[in-house]
């Protein structure tokens, strides 16, 4: 079944698509985790019409096709001057479609930790930044964790739409390869055992964990 | 007639009945008093086919409970059952809970099995919440609900579980006065209970199981007021 | 700042063929949820109830669902399928890559579901001389009904976010697809594409109304 049409050549191309798509991952969930953290800190502990400001804000760009997201800001970085590569404008809407989910884990995180907890770490002395880091976060992380990692790994798949506005990614070389060998089904397989590969093994590694964080 | 005859159960490993052997005659109420753990719960469930055996019998006038062939769909409608949680249909409405079996179990009209619910849940005094759903009643409300609906199959046996057991004690009184009145009119009742002063009024006979065995079986004023076995005793006074 | 000139008229007279596209948007999001119910459950039942070799392949289905792009999966649909002599429009192929992920999806669902109402309603049921299909049917389906109605709601809507994948496709009927229809005719990227933003906000809000409103008249309890 192997053919010789698809080389290690292009085994390899597809291999640095893919390599194109953990960085694209890589930075929109940094940025996503770092705004998220920032806005879902914000909104569970600033209740009122900041906070329902800025879940609506984030509720229209979980609200809207990501691919649509993409395209209106590819189109809008020319308008305002912004000559920025292709690859800045996907990693920058990934970035606030992550934030956009990651606002609500990470509210739903720092709402899981009790009241009482909160204020016996504060009538201790603590102040409201060591609280926050001493006792908020390892207890909102673990509530938190099992829904990142599954936003972490969306954010993976959805990179492959960034092929739209000409970012090689895995799933656009897989393409070219495929318009090159002419061999879809085969090609495709093993772009489906590339992504396949590395999520797989986080998905499991955050199940594990999050079983074991629960045996505790 | 429910005839229990030298039951054997056991869950894997754990032997939790080690041949029981018990014989509940029309219209006698026996009450089953005994530790947790000590099986009297598996024992009822064994009389309705809800827990199969290891070795023994279970008959119901005459019907061997656990045979290959016996229908136990049919036979679960002579035996009516009410358990600590009162597992109430949460998408019905309490009129319609009890309307449930009559109608397509004994496939009863709606007029029909309308008028045995109304007058059943009357009975039990949940004249005013017909159209409540049960999420809106109390767990008291809800235990009085199951009875009705057990009742409304219009069963030869009714089977009580630790009825009261996860009852706020204020609700307590409601339920046992309702299985009092159903005594009183004349039902064949074993009841599983942690209630020893129900027991005592109301049963004809009382049987005290531990560790799987009815150590000691008797009226209650035998039982209770009079016991005989060193286990009995040490028993009603760990519960005293 | 914005050194362009916006032209929005253009746009707005193209909004009745952009309205027909939201009806082909919802349409095809509705089919490939139903779809996906059908076979989420039939996945559902054969991973609980299901032999090795049923549970084995509804698990495969699930992980392959589960751990890819859907646009990897849409693609699969239309340019994989050729290889088996299968050639599905882009229509189908979207439609049928969206449902194969909501299978994926509402799998999980329905396991879940199906654990989350106690054995004791079956067990109550049974009391009362119903058979285990009268009790499934009448006791434990209403109430799996209610538990799994907003997970099923909520892939509908993001079925219908995934519907603009159908661009890369080439479908042309749906509201992204008629959005991009104008686009290349006009390349007026930016006006187009912000209203189809809007009505996709629009579809998104309207469906979960609905559901909601569905809801409160189906759950009274």
């Amino acid at each position: 079944m192997f053919n010789a049409t698809v080389s290690w050549h292009d085994i390899v191309f597809m291999l640095r698509g893919a390599g194109m798509t953990l960085m694209l991952t890589f930075w929109s969930v940094l940025g996503g985790t770092v705004l998220g953290t920032v806005f879902g800190v914000l909104r569970a502990s600033a209740p009122g019409w900041p906070s329902a400001a800025v879940g609506a804000l984030f509720d229209v760009f979980r609200s809207i096709p990501l691919l649509i997201q993409i395209i209106l800001a590819n189109a809008f970085a020319p308008m305002v001057g912004l000559d920025i590569s292709a690859f800045a404008v996907a990693c920058v809407v990934l970035a606030i479609y992550g934030a956009a989910y990651c606002t609500e884990i990470v509210r739903a995180g720092v709402l899981a930790v009790p009241q009482a907890t909160r204020r016996a770490a504060r009538s201790l002395g603590m102040s409201w930044w060591d609280d926050l880091i001493a006792i908020v976060f390892p207890i909102a992380l673990r509530v938190g964790l099992p829904g990142w990692i599954g936003l972490a790994l969306g954010l993976m798949k959805d990179s492959s739409l960034v092929l739209w506005i000409g970012v090689i990614e895995l799933l656009r070389s897989s393409q070219i390869v495929v318009t090159r060998t002419q061999e879809p089904l085969l090609v495709l397989a093993i772009a489906g055992a590339i992504y396949f590969a590395i999520s797989f093994p986080i998905g499991r590694a955050g199940a594990w964990l999050e079983r074991r964080w629960q045996d505790q | 007639m429910i005839e229990i005859e030298d039951v054997h159960k056991s869950f894997g490993a754990l032997e939790v009945l080690k041949g029981v052997s018990l014989t509940v005659s029309r219209g006698e109420v026996v009450s089953v008093i005994g530790g947790s753990g000590s099986g009297k719960s598996t024992l009822l469930m064994c009389v309705n086919g809800l827990e199969p055996i290891n070795s023994g019998r279970v008959l119901v006038d005459g019907t061997d409970v656990h045979a290959r062939g016996t229908n136990l769909n049919q036979l679960r409608r002579k035996i009516g059952i009410v358990f600590q949680q009162w597992n109430s249909f949460p998408h019905l409405t309490v009129l319609e809970n009890v309307m449930l079996a009559p109608r397509k179990v004994l496939k009863k009209s709606r007029a029909e099995a309308e008028a045995t619910a109304v007058e059943k849940l009357v009975h039990v005094g949940l004249r005013d919440k017909l159209t409540a759903y049960p999420s809106k009643l109390s767990g008291g409300q809800q235990q009085r609900m199951a009875i009705a609906r057990a009742l409304a199959m219009s069963p030869d046996y009714m089977l009580f579980d630790e009825v009261t057991s996860a009852l706020d004690p204020q609700l307590v009184g409601e339920v046992l006065d309702t299985m009092r009145l159903l005594s009183s009119e004349g039902m064949t009742m074993v009841v599983v209970t942690h209630e020893i002063r129900f027991a005592r009024d109301v049963s004809h006979r009382v049987a005290f199981v531990r560790e799987g065995l009815i150590h000691e079986i008797g009226p209650p004023e035998q039982v209770i007021a009079n016991p005989q076995r060193a286990e009995t005793i040490a028993f009603l006074k760990s519960v005293r | 700042m914005v050194n362009y000139s916006f032209h929005w008229r253009p746009v707005f007279e193209a909004l009745p063929d952009m309205l027909w596209g939201c009806l082909v948007t919802i349409e095809i999001a509705v089919l490939s949820t139903a779809i996906g119910i059908v076979f989420g459950v039939a996945l559902a039942l054969a991973r609980t109830s299901g032999g090795k070799i049923a549970s084995g392949f509804a698990l495969s289905w699930i992980e392959f669902g589960r751990n890819t792009p859907g646009l990897f999966q849409i693609y699969l649909a239309y340019f994989g399928l050729g290889s088996f002599g299968l050639h599905l429009n882009s229509y189908a192929a979207l439609t049928a890559g969206i449902a194969f992920n909501n299978a994926s999806y509402l799998a999980e669902t329905f396991r879940g579901g199906l654990r989350a109402i106690p054995v004791t309603q079956t067990r109550a049921a049974r009391s009362l001389g119903m058979s285990a299909p009268e009790a499934f049917r009448l006791v434990v389906l209403p109430q799996l009904f209610r538990v799994v109605y907003y997970p099923i709601t909520n892939q509908m809507i993001f079925s219908v976010l995934m519907t603009a994948l159908g661009l890369t496709v080439g479908l042309d009927t749906d509201l992204a697809g008629v959005t991009q229809r104008f686009n290349v005719l006009t390349y007026r990227t930016f006006e187009y594409f912000t209203v189809a933003a809007v009505l996709y906000y629009l579809i998104a809000k309207v469906l979960m109304l609905a559901a909601r409103l569905a809801a409160w008249r189906l759950f009274r309890y």
